[in-house]
């Protein structure tokens, strides 16, 4: 044990302690953990150190007589009282940063995150920003994934859309969920949150340093579960303001002209792209599926049945499965995406299906 | 005087009436079998579970997925730790209690033979549902062992499956352990009070009645996940007015007293080793009786130290934690009470002992782990993560496991009449302590730098000790097998055992000869 | 051979009563985890946390509007796996506690048939629930919506004036749930379907 401890402090990159924190609460646990360690550490030395005195001096093999004691109310009253006053050293620290942590209130901005299997959805609710909502997916390219590819330097760590938030605000953070239970948990900021469907939940933290910082869902939430990262970006308020605007014009943008007639050319590589980001975990990036849990879309009647059918299942999702609903994706995203599937892999409609048909079927 | 029917009259011809083969161990209703049944039965499944224990180490053994597709991992997670718990743990600790409690307060047999015999005989079924599940279409449950809902509601019929096998499991265990409460309250040998038991005895009676409590919680909690799933209720299911956390407050209400009715069985058994090998009687028995009752009685009160994540009201995050708090203190006088037996004792290095020292001293690692995470602010940076996965398997492998392993060696003498091979018995030990600190300190330190559990595939930053952690399970899971060869070697043969073959044992299974006959005590001694 | 359970001394009759004793505690304890659910859910009354039933239609006990203080109350909406549109129209206010204000959310039905939802409240920060009151809610009563009918409901609440002063924001947060067995067409429909994973 001692050998691998020591190979790795000699290591640099082998993390020994919790992630350097970059709120005042952060180093608050980052402390508290730290001392409970070295109390603990203490007393283990102490009681190991008697234990192996004992183990080498009182040897039978050393000819060491036993002694007939088997009680001592004293002691045993020490024992007991000495631990207690132990234990309410520690309490006192730990119920103060509790305290601090849960106050939510007079927030800056309000975000609220809400879990999908198995994907991320942020919305600015109020404060700087308010109105914007995106999206955030796993962006690590599955080839990585399947050891086809060498891994980046944030394999599974890295999405498509960073949450973005201005360094020295307060910035709460509610959470839901949309299927299951997941988690919210960024290291670096001591958040995490349990996001329960049909309930919200809050939390909050104030970055003192910019900066990109990783973290997970940390609820076991199905399948790809250990896909669903959570980048944070820092930034300054400046870069901040410009990064509102910008994805503001984004957004406006984003609504791509719905009227547009598309070419199956046009939209497929865009389809794919959507693909990979949404439905690739389930239905594999070759189509074929995980059948009998997720089917696949090769030859499968839905895909080469009439439009409507599909279009109707990626909008509200297949009741009694794991098929969820796809609204949040644009006319234009959507469109792409099911004429992706309906002209790969051999599924050969040749059928462009246009934004304006998405459009009908959601009104 | 004694009031126990039967006697010597038929104690003669018993090898000749019963049945043969394999129907001698379907109808046996002797506590000896049934107990070297659980056993049996208990380390089959030990293996079961540490095979899937080790694809998820395989899986885990780099980045990127290798072995298996990420449904099947969490399926994996989902059985190893069911088959561990209750597949494993609880029926070997029930098999001690089976061999060894009526040989220790001098009952010729358990109080409900028969019943016994049915306890055991539910397992082998609950063990099959549970295992062909992974056959099923959907596969085996792959919501984590805790049984999550909403996510168990999606799940196949390869949930109903592991339901199903809980609710068996749990009726076994709750048959089993009523036999133990009844045993053990009715028919102690005349002189032997309460007080006067060996300590085994006491933990086991104090876990009985933590497994009559809490284990028809667990069977109500699942019959509802059951109900929900099929039956259009909503216990957890919030539009239907339900609430998801619910469960979890069932859950975890079962939970951790779960967790004492595998540690505690597990302080009997290293309370009686631990004083014989240090040829010195155990350090403050009254003590330690009291000690094992607080903390049976304060799991009760400190479930929802595993929800410090779900949103709850400050005053619980700090009530939980308190109360958390509070059973280092009957954990550290046990603790305590151990080395000062140890203390000034003549102690020898036997293997059981070996064991048992290792099991205090990474036992208590474990609770140290529990105590830094019974902070809500440091848990709330540190659940769902390995540092959980790392303190549980200090508690349930070194505590428990470890346990078993001095029980099995102390007692291995009685059971089959020849000593073990005490070469291969301290190098099982020195191996498994090896490769268990391998392969769980590492995962601290990926906790700490915020590795989530339940997942099969990490970032880079993670890599170096999840190998070193892959390399160790392997070693370990090898190292067990080490086990079995000393068992068969022992059950074949080797060095006679007499009936007392430690000489600073203590207690009335050693009045009787090794092996222990088919029938003991069926005139209750006098305890003095 | 002779089990004890067969002979009828003095211990087996204390085995057994000891027995039937331990049976019987089991099966209560059955019952308890039953009881859990009521036990929670009166506890979450009282400590005022996750409450899904609480209807306050009756009239306010205090209509004393202090004007001194102002609570910003946020509205947010989900959708559980429901073919809806769902958004408050306003995204949050500044509220006097006492002050009773009506807001309103609107919801539309993007599916080509006719919906039932049921929408469920939940309030940050939990303690602040025993404060705010609800006179008029949309989510007291199930709501079928038409083939792509869109509808504004109203919420008539006031945030009660012993509101801590500690809290100066409020988060009321509904999320739509469909009812099951309403939709049975939808369901029949896809009933054929394998389950996730």
């Amino acid at each position: 044990m001692g050998l691998f401890l020591l190979s790795g402090v000699a290591r640099a990159e082998m993390k020994l302690n919790l992630q350097e924190p970059i709120t005042a609460l952060g180093r608050d646990v980052y402390d508290l953990h730290l001392l409970m360690t070295i109390v603990c550490g203490v007393i283990f030395v102490a009681v190991f150190g008697v234990m192996f005195w004992s183990v080498f001096v009182h040897r039978k093999s050393a000819g060491y007589k036993a002694a007939t004691f088997h009680e001592s109310t004293t002691v045993e009253i020490l024992w007991t009282i000495v631990p207690v006053f132990i234990l309410l050293g520690m309490a006192w620290p730990a119920t103060k940063t509790i305290l601090a942590m849960r106050d939510t209130t007079n927030a800056d901005i309000t975000i609220k995150v809400t879990g999908y299997q198995w994907k991320w959805g942020y919305d600015y609710l109020k404060g700087e920003g308010e109105g914007i909502n995106f999206v955030s997916t796993l962006s690590t390219p599955q080839p990585q994934v399947r050891n086809e590819a060498p891994k980046g330097e944030n394999y599974l760590l890295e999405v498509d859309n960073e949450l973005v938030v201005p360094v020295g605000k307060k910035i709460r953070i509610l959470t839901t969920a949309n299927d299951v239970i997941h988690a919210w948990w960024v290291p670096a900021l001591a958040v995490k949150q349990d996001a329960i469907p049909g309930f919200i939940r809050d939390t909050w933290f104030r970055a003192e340093k910019t900066g990109t910082y990783r973290g997970q869902c940390a609820e076991l939430c199905g399948k790809e579960h250990g896909y669903m990262p959570i980048v944070v970006k820092i930034v300054t308020e400046e870069e901040y303001a410009v990064w509102v605007d910008g994805k503001k014009k984004a957004m406006a943008a984003a609504a791509d002209d719905p009227n547009k007639m598309y070419l199956v050319e046009e939209l497929t590589p865009r389809g794919e792209k959507v693909f990979a980001a949404n439905c690739a975990a389930c239905h594999q990036a070759n189509g074929q599926g995980l059948p009998p849990a997720f089917p696949a879309l090769v030859g499968s009647k839905v895909v080469l049945g009439p439009q409507d059918g599909q279009i109707d299942i990626l909008l509200h999702g297949k009741t009694g499965t794991a098929m969820a609903a796809f609204k949040h994706l644009s006319d234009t995203e959507l469109a792409a995406v099911i004429t992706y599937t309906r002209n790969s892999w051999g599924n050969a409609t040749g059928e462009v299906v246009q934004p304006s048909d998405i459009k009908v079927a959601r009104e | 005087m004694a009031a126990i029917p039967g006697g010597a009259d038929h104690a003669h011809d018993h090898d000749h009436h019963q049945p043969t083969g394999i129907m001698r161990w379907v109808t046996t209703t002797n506590h000896k079998d049934i107990g070297s049944m659980y056993l049996w039965f208990s380390f089959a499944m030990f293996l079961v579970g540490g095979v899937m224990a080790l694809v998820i180490r395989a899986e885990l053994f780099e980045p990127g997925l290798q072995v298996v597709d990420p449904d099947r991992f969490n399926q994996m997670t989902t059985l190893h730790g069911l088959i561990m718990v209750f597949g494993a743990i609880m029926p070997a600790f029930v098999g001690f209690a089976n061999w060894m409690i009526p040989l220790m307060i001098g009952a010729s047999d358990m109080a409900f033979a028969r019943m016994n015999n049915w306890s055991f005989w539910l397992l082998p079924p609950a063990a099959i549902l549970l295992t062909s599940s992974l056959l099923v279409p959907g596969g085996a449950a792959a919501s984590g062992w805790t049984l999550y809902p909403p996510l168990t509601v999606q799940m196949g019929i390869g949930m109903d499956m592991a339901i199903f096998a809980v609710h068996i499991l749990g009726i076994s265990s709750i048959m089993g352990s009523i036999n133990i409460v009844t045993t053990l309250l009715n028919m102690r040998a005349p002189g032997m009070t309460l007080m006067k038991m060996p300590l085994f005895c006491w933990t086991w009676l104090i876990t009985a009645y933590l497994v009559i409590a809490v284990m028809p919680v667990l069977a109500g909690a699942v019959t509802m996940i059951l109900t929900d799933r099929h039956f259009g209720t909503s216990f957890f299911n919030a539009a239907g007015g339900g609430d998801p956390v619910l469960y979890q407050h069932i859950f975890w209400f079962f939970g951790h007293p779960e967790v004492y009715i595998i540690a505690i069985p597990a302080f009997g058994v290293v309370s009686q080793v631990i004083p014989a090998f240090s040829r010195k009687p155990l350090f403050g028995y009254a003590s330690m009786v009291y000690a094992t009752s607080s903390i049976a009685i304060l799991s009760f009160i400190v479930w929802a130290h595993h929800m410090y994540t779900v949103g709850m009201p400050v005053a619980g995050q700090l009530y939980f934690m308190f109360a958390t708090m509070l059973i280092a203190i009957p954990t550290g006088v046990k603790v305590f009470n151990w080395v000062a037996t140890m203390w000034r004792g003549s102690l020898s290095f036997e293997t059981p002992m070996l064991f048992s020292i290792g099991f205090l001293f990474l036992f208590t690692l474990g609770g140290f782990s529990g105590l830094v995470l019974s902070m809500t602010a440091v848990d709330i940076q540190l659940h769902d993560s390995y540092y959980v996965v790392a303190h549980f398997h200090y508690v349930m492998v070194a505590g428990a496991l470890f346990s078993a392993y001095a029980g099995a060696y102390y007692w291995l003498p009685k059971w089959t009449g020849h000593m073990y091979d005490e070469k291969l018995g301290k190098l099982h030990f020195w191996l498994s302590i090896v490769f268990f600190n391998m392969t769980f300190f590492v995962q601290h330190f990926l906790g700490l730098a915020g590795m989530p559990r339940r997942i099969p595939d990490y970032s880079l930053q993670f890599a170096e000790f999840n190998m070193i952690s892959s390399i160790g399970a392997f070693g370990f899971g090898l190292s067990q097998l080490v086990f079995l060869v000393v068992v068969l070697k022992c059950i074949k043969g080797g060095e006679k055992a007499s009936a007392k073959p430690w000489d600073g044992a203590e207690g009335l299974e050693w009045t009787v000869p090794s092996p222990a006959p088919h029938h003991t005590f069926e005139t209750p001694p006098v305890f003095k | 051979m002779t089990s004890p359970e067969q002979g009828g001394t003095v211990s087996d009759r204390r085995n057994r009563s000891t027995l039937v004793r331990l049976i019987v505690s089991a099966f209560l304890m059955f019952g308890f985890g039953y009881a859990l659910v009521p036990f929670y859910e009166k506890l979450c009354q009282v400590l005022d946390v996750n409450n899904l039933n609480k209807q306050d239609n009756s009239l306010p006990l205090n209509t004393q509007v202090d004007r001194s203080r102002s609570v910003t109350v946020e509205f947010d909406a989900n959708l559980h796996k429901l073919p809806w549109n769902f958004k408050p129209v306003t995204g949050s206010m500044v509220v006097h506690p006492g002050e009773v204000v009506t807001i309103e959310y609107e919801v539309s039905n993007t599916r080509q048939s006719a919906v039932t939802g049921q929408a469920i409240p939940s309030y940050t920060p939990s303690a602040a629930m025993q404060y705010f009151q609800k006179m008029e809610c949309f989510c007291f009563k199930q709501q079928t919506l038409a083939a792509g009918e869109v509808r504004r409901m109203p919420v008539a609440f006031l945030v009660s004036s012993s509101l801590p002063k500690d809290i100066n924001t409020i988060t009321l947060s509904y999320t739509f749930f469909e009812v099951p067995g309403a939709t049975a067409e939808a369901a029949g429909r896809d009933g054929s379907a394998g389950t996730g994973g």
